[in-house]
């Protein structure tokens, strides 16, 4: 009986194993951070039906009508109007670029053409690279203008009014016609995987150095931090050239995900992102004391770059407290990339605005990787 | 003596860990060229002393040089000149032999990197194991290779942690050969050992309690110094004899040295009246004896602290 199967031994092993629960604080910080992390992104931060959509106006009719319609996606919760302009060049550039989702022009003589009912079209360009960010409220606009109208069309135009409708909303789906999901979606995992594999890779570079001994050794001997640092990193910049590689092929023959831009510059913006991803997990790799911590603390990093990225979810959707923390991180900012070259063709120009934000936070987690670093075993 | 140089000199050395003196304020001086011992329990602050005086770890007081630098300020001109062999094996073990001389070797940018390394190789022994991985050598051969790493940019200071722990008699002889070997160059050796025998070839031994430095000086002076009176008690009924004997008045201390008996105190007289009942014995042979190196140094951890931690 005592031989198969104790209780005071049970107890015993019970005993210490909550002792080393008790003891790695960090395991337990996890088992209520992640929880709450997690409750706080899903409840808050995600929201499929995005509102609050940067809209431009392009005005080619400074016609009468103009003003209402301004007034109209103003008012709605779907559209925010950041910019309205008489420049068709400049709104399609926005789009390009990122900065609005939607285009809505105001064809020349609209005001005039729907005075005289010959039913004028408003054309709205749609940002379609994630096809689900913008349905609700491109849904929602035809029924939005044309209430708006309403109330201008009285007098001798009411006769308008009561025509249904008394005007056409064409919708362009640019970048990604056919509304493919995939599209969207494999573009995104090559920020994903390398965000998985890259802060990995270098969160347990002194880590490990630090369990097997061989940190004192480097300490020891003439290297300076910042040294060790390209050391580390450099190497694992190839992995990634690979991986991306790889991803792209699969994207580009599995998927059929179209590839518009430059090959080049994606490869460009792609080493500066993998480069910061890097930084990112050698600055883990300083305050982690042990390999354990290091993975621990890379799915910190993880949790967030997947929900707050705007990888699954519209990043539009999000409350603005979200958005500022995706905006911070890099792989926000090369979803935007990948998508934006791939699918829309984008050049030097149109990625700017979102190469120069990884290029500063590169130098951020370098410079405190740097300064985290110990020279001594303090 | 106004002429001798130090490779180390430093005085008041000092380290905390949170509230805990690791290092209470020492003084070291080691003339260039000596071999020095570095003894004391374990976590009696031996440790924490070579990584200060290398840099790798921050005094929290304390002033001095080492090989002429200031020790608190000019760490990486002490590192380029000097060695540190670590306690614990710290090259690294999925690289091979040759792969680690050669990384050392680049660190400190060494000239005619490749002649230097076979020239190591060859006079390690290591010439047809070059490719090996350090990880698949025995004990004795990480610390012959470690030895060679740390002393490959030929330094002036070489600092040894605990460097013979685990080896086996031979290797350990061979070890310390190649110790004056190194001195006889001119190199100056702070090496730290729990081995008596090793402490007896060392120029010079220095001895640590609890951050403090106890005593200091020549073998034979550290002898001396102690005051101590040992008498050996040897014969078949000599084993029942430590527990009876621990504890009477005089009796500081009851070691076995194999088979024999050591009895040590301070009073002649107390020790002889706790050993007077035993003199008539026919089966127990005891006599006065010179204290060996091991008996005082028993007597400075038991004196002078934690004891065995």
């Amino acid at each position: 009986m005592n031989g198969s199967f104790s209780l005071a031994r049970i107890s015993a092993m019970l005993g210490k194993e909550f002792i080393q629960m008790k003891r790695d604080r960090l395991t337990l910080a996890m088992l209520v951070g992640i929880p709450l992390m997690q409750l706080f992104l899903f409840g808050y931060a995600i929201n499929m039906v995005p509102r609050h959509l940067a809209t431009v106006v392009s005005i080619s009719d400074p016609g009468m009508f103009t003003d209402s319609i301004l007034a109209a996606l103003s008012e709605s919760s779907y559209f925010d109007v950041v910019k309205a302009t008489n420049s068709p060049v400049e709104a399609r550039r926005m789009l390009a670029d990122g900065r609005a989702s939607f285009v809505v022009n105001i064809p020349a003589n609209f005001s005039r053409d729907l005075v005289r009912g010959a039913h004028p079209s408003l054309l709205v360009e749609a940002d379609a690279t994630d096809p689900a960010a913008g349905s609700y409220a491109l849904a929602a606009l035809p029924t939005l203008v044309n209430t708006a109208l309403r109330d201008d069309l009285t007098g001798p135009l009411a006769a308008r009014a009561a025509q249904t409708p008394a005007f056409n909303v064409v919708v362009h789906q640019l970048y990604n016609p056919e509304n493919n999901t995939q599209y969207n979606i494999v573009p995104g995992l090559l920020g994903v995987i390398l965000t998985m594999t890259m802060v990995m890779a270098t969160s347990i570079a002194l880590t490990r150095e630090r369990e097997r001994g061989t940190y004192e050794n480097l300490l020891a001997m003439p290297t300076r931090p910042v040294e060790i640092m390209i050391g580390k990193i450099v190497p694992n910049i190839f992995v990634g050239a690979i991986q991306s590689a790889l991803i792209l092929s699969v994207a580009k023959y599995v998927f059929g995900v179209p590839m518009i831009g430059s090959f080049v510059l994606l490869s460009a913006t792609a080493m500066i992102y993998i480069t910061a991803l890097l930084a990112v997990g050698y600055t883990i790799s300083t305050v982690a004391q042990n390999q354990m911590q290091a993975m621990q603390m890379t799915f910190f990093v993880f949790l967030p770059s997947i929900m707050l990225s705007g990888f699954i979810f519209p990043f539009r959707g999000m409350p603005v407290w979200a958005q500022w923390i995706g905006e911070v991180m890099p792989i926000t900012h090369f979803l935007r990339i990948v998508r934006g070259i791939l699918l829309k063709g984008n050049g030097p120009a149109e990625v700017w605005s979102d190469v120069w934000p990884m290029i500063l936070f590169l130098f951020a987690a370098g410079t405190i990787a740097v300064r985290r670093f110990r020279r001594t075993l303090d | 003596m106004s002429e001798e140089r130090y490779a180390i000199d430093v005085r008041g050395l000092t380290k905390r860990f949170g509230k805990k003196v690791a290092v209470n304020g020492i003084d070291i001086a080691v003339p260039e060229g000596q071999v020095w011992g570095f003894l004391g329990p374990n976590g009696s602050g031996k440790t924490t002393t070579i990584r200060m005086l290398c840099g790798l770890l921050n005094a929290d007081a304390g002033e001095g040089t080492c090989l002429g630098y200031d020790f608190r300020t000019q760490s990486e001109q002490i590192k380029l000149e000097t060695g540190y062999m670590t306690q614990k094996f710290s090259f690294w073990e999925d690289l091979s032999i040759r792969e680690n001389l050669d990384f050392v070797a680049r660190l400190y940018q060494l000239p005619k990197r490749h002649a230097l390394v076979d020239r190591t190789l060859e006079k390690l022994g290591l010439k047809q194991r070059q490719h090996q991985l350090a990880g698949d050598l025995s004990g004795g051969w990480k610390q012959r290779m470690a030895l060679a790493a740390c002393t490959l940019h030929s330094p002036k200071l070489l600092l040894l942690d605990e460097p013979t722990a685990g080896v086996d008699p031979k290797a350990r002889r061979d070890f310390w050969d190649e110790i004056h070997n190194l001195a006889s160059t001119g190199i100056t050796v702070l090496v730290s050992t729990h081995y008596m025998d090793e402490a007896e070839r060392c120029d010079r031994i220095v001895y640590i309690s609890v951050g403090n430095i106890v005593a200091r000086g020549t073998v034979a002076e550290i002898i001396e110094q102690s005051k101590l009176i040992t008498f050996t008690i040897e014969g078949e009924a000599a084993r029942p004899l430590a527990e009876r004997l621990r504890g009477l008045p005089g009796v500081v201390f009851v070691t076995f040295f194999g088979a024999v008996l050591h009895v040590s105190g301070y009073d002649r007289a107390k020790l002889d009246t706790a050993l007077a009942p035993y003199r008539s014995d026919p089966h127990l042979v005891i006599r006065e004896t010179t204290p060996t190196l091991e008996d005082v140094f028993i007597e400075l951890q038991e004196t002078n602290g934690e004891g065995n931690s």
